[in-house]
């Protein structure tokens, strides 16, 4: 399988990155800070004022090596993007697929089911785990209507009737999410999902590790060459890469949910982690940061067997499997997109 | 005699010996074509850097990286290395690096090489070499009758496959193991899908 590279997240302001052969070097302040063999990464994300020699771009360009500018926040700003490559029959299938109604309704409740199945999994085993009898009982109730839900995915006749579902379940869940919390519960209160900004700590660690893992499948569906905007699931809208949010549905759960729930109970993640900015949003700080992406990135070599696939393989590299399953699928290999469903 | 488009790569030609949807994968799907082109890339690099790999006999001329065609094959394509014996008999000879691939896909490929070169020199190729990087040895191939006729065979079933435009099934069985594109092509999860889509079934409740 193929190895899962590492990315490399670059937070410290006014960073200069350089190509010297095939060797990346960071310098602050004309300091050498850090040096990797190029080949070693498999994407580079810059956070706020970070440059990039010109001869670095062109280098990551041709490689298909992802270079990602974020705010200094984590906000995402913009990508690199080479030539256009990959194969234009599978584009094509996919706007056909698009197009068509039963094949889009197919698909989105494939990925519904497989989102709704991760995020049950976890309530499930919350669940177990709770010691108070009232967080058992409310998120008991919530891996009910999941389960429900689930079902009714399976016969929701059209799109919107698919969303809603899916939006009844997701409000059980965010309603529920402060029960699957055993650290500092008060200050890590939730209530509802806040965006842009986040309103209140959990908001604000949600929509970073979210950040980071759109990003991923938007590459992942480039990589496969998928265009990432031409989503199923997520309505079409300039700019908005709807199949990445697509992909990333199944994902969350498993892939940032629990990541944000573990730093909480481990207390690796504290309140004194979070500062307010005027008007009420709230960021992370930048050790809070470290420690989320070092996490993450841990959590990304762990592996586990893919029930499709059928062999080992890292968290990391899903995104990636699962844009490839769809592929298949498109293009008339298999005849349904297959979900990834973490169990246990 | 052939459109453009209609001219077939050799290269797909050992790729379809090889395996048919592994050609499908490369020339259709372009999949994980810049690897093949970095791996390319590798062996010249390191071909530049061991001259001693080759004992050249003296009066023979090499020219790297020929472009070859044949307008009546409809083929084209780029030979590593072609020598030229001290009476102007071109001689191909094909370098592969790395694991072991089919060795009639080999033959086949360099067959089709020697086959542009009659066509592109008005004269008779009736030998070539496959030279195997690992073992630093050259495998002498007669280019008789029957290669020939199973490489014209060759070109045209991949012709064909080619602009059908789309992926055969996997061949389930040991070419897969070292093959790769195993994860492009996911033999696993195409032969399998029935069975594990079951145990997948996401509208399940358990
Ligand atoms: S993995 Fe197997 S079936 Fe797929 S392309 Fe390679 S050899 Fe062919």
């Amino acid at each position: 399988m193929k190895t899962i590279l590492n990315t490399l997240y670059v937070q410290t302001q006014g960073s200069y990155l350089r190509l010297d052969h095939e060797t990346l070097k960071l310098e602050v302040e004309k300091e050498l800070k850090f040096q990797i063999p190029l080949h070693h990464l498999g994407g580079i994300v810059a956070f706020g004022n970070v440059l990039l020699s010109p001869f670095l771009i062109h280098k990551c360009a041709e490689d298909g090596r992802n270079l990602i500018w974020l705010t200094e926040y984590g906000r995402y700003k913009a990508r690199l993007a080479g030539s256009t490559t990959g194969n234009v029959l599978l584009r094509r299938c996919q706007h056909q697929a698009v197009d068509s109604p039963e094949s889009t309704l197919a698909i989105a409740r494939y990925m519904v089911a497989g989102k709704l199945q991760n995020a049950r999994s976890i309530v499930m085993r919350a669940a177990r785990e709770a010691k108070d009898k009232t967080d058992k009982d409310i998120l008991s109730k919530t891996a009910q209507i999941h389960a429900e839900s689930i079902q009714n995915t399976e016969t929701a006749s059209d799109l919107d009737k698919l969303r809603g579902i899916e939006g009844y379940a997701a409000k059980a869940y965010f309603g529920s999410f402060t029960q699957m919390i055993r650290q500092n519960r008060i200050a890590f209160t939730f209530t509802e999902r806040t965006k842009n900004p986040p309103r209140d700590p959990i908001n604000a660690l949600l929509s970073f590790v979210y950040t980071l893992l759109t990003n991923e499948c938007i590459s992942a569906c480039e990589s496969i060459g998928l265009d990432p905007q031409m989503g199923f699931l997520h309505a079409l809208r300039p700019g908005k890469p709807s199949l990445a949010l697509d992909l990333m549905e199944e994902l969350r759960s498993p892939l940032a949910d629990r990541l944000v729930l573990t730093l909480i109970n481990r207390g690796q993640i504290k309140p004194e982690d979070f500062t307010e900015r005027p008007g009420g949003a709230i960021y992370l700080s930048e050790d809070g940061r470290k420690t989320i992406l070092a996490e993450y990135q841990k959590r990304k070599q762990e592996e586990i067997t893919h029930p499709i696939v059928g062999s080992k393989i890292p968290l990391g590299l899903i995104p990636h499997v699962q844009a490839r399953l769809l592929a298949r699928h498109l293009r008339g290999d298999v005849p349904s997109y297959q979900p990834f469903i973490l169990r246990g | 005699m052939f459109a453009a488009d209609e001219y077939v790569m050799l290269s797909a030609l050992q790729h379809f010996a090889f395996c048919p949807r592994q050609c499908a994968l490369i020339h259709i799907e372009q999949a994980w074509a810049e690897n093949i082109y970095t791996l390319r890339g590798l062996r010249v690099h390191e071909k530049v850097h061991q001259p001693g790999d080759e004992l050249i006999e003296e009066g023979i001329r090499i020219e790297r990286s020929l472009t070859l065609y044949s307008h009546q094959l409809g083929l084209k394509g780029i030979a590593d290395v072609v020598e030229f014996l001290p009476d102007g008999t071109p001689y191909p000879v094909e370098y592969k690096s790395g694991s072991k691939k089919s060795r009639l896909a080999d033959n086949i490929q360099l067959c089709a090489q020697a086959l542009c070169l009659e066509e592109m020199l008005d004269r008779p190729v009736l030998k070539g070499a496959i030279f195997h990087h690992q073992s630093r040895r050259r495998r002498k191939v007669l280019l008789d009758d029957r290669l020939r006729s199973l490489t014209l065979q060759t070109i045209e079933q991949t012709r064909s496959l080619l602009a059908l435009g789309k992926l055969p099934p996997p061949v389930k069985d040991k070419r897969c193991d070292d093959c790769s594109l195993i994860e492009t092509c996911m033999p696993h999860a195409v032969n399998y899908f029935t069975e594990s889509a079951h145990q997948n079934n996401p509208f399940l409740i358990k």
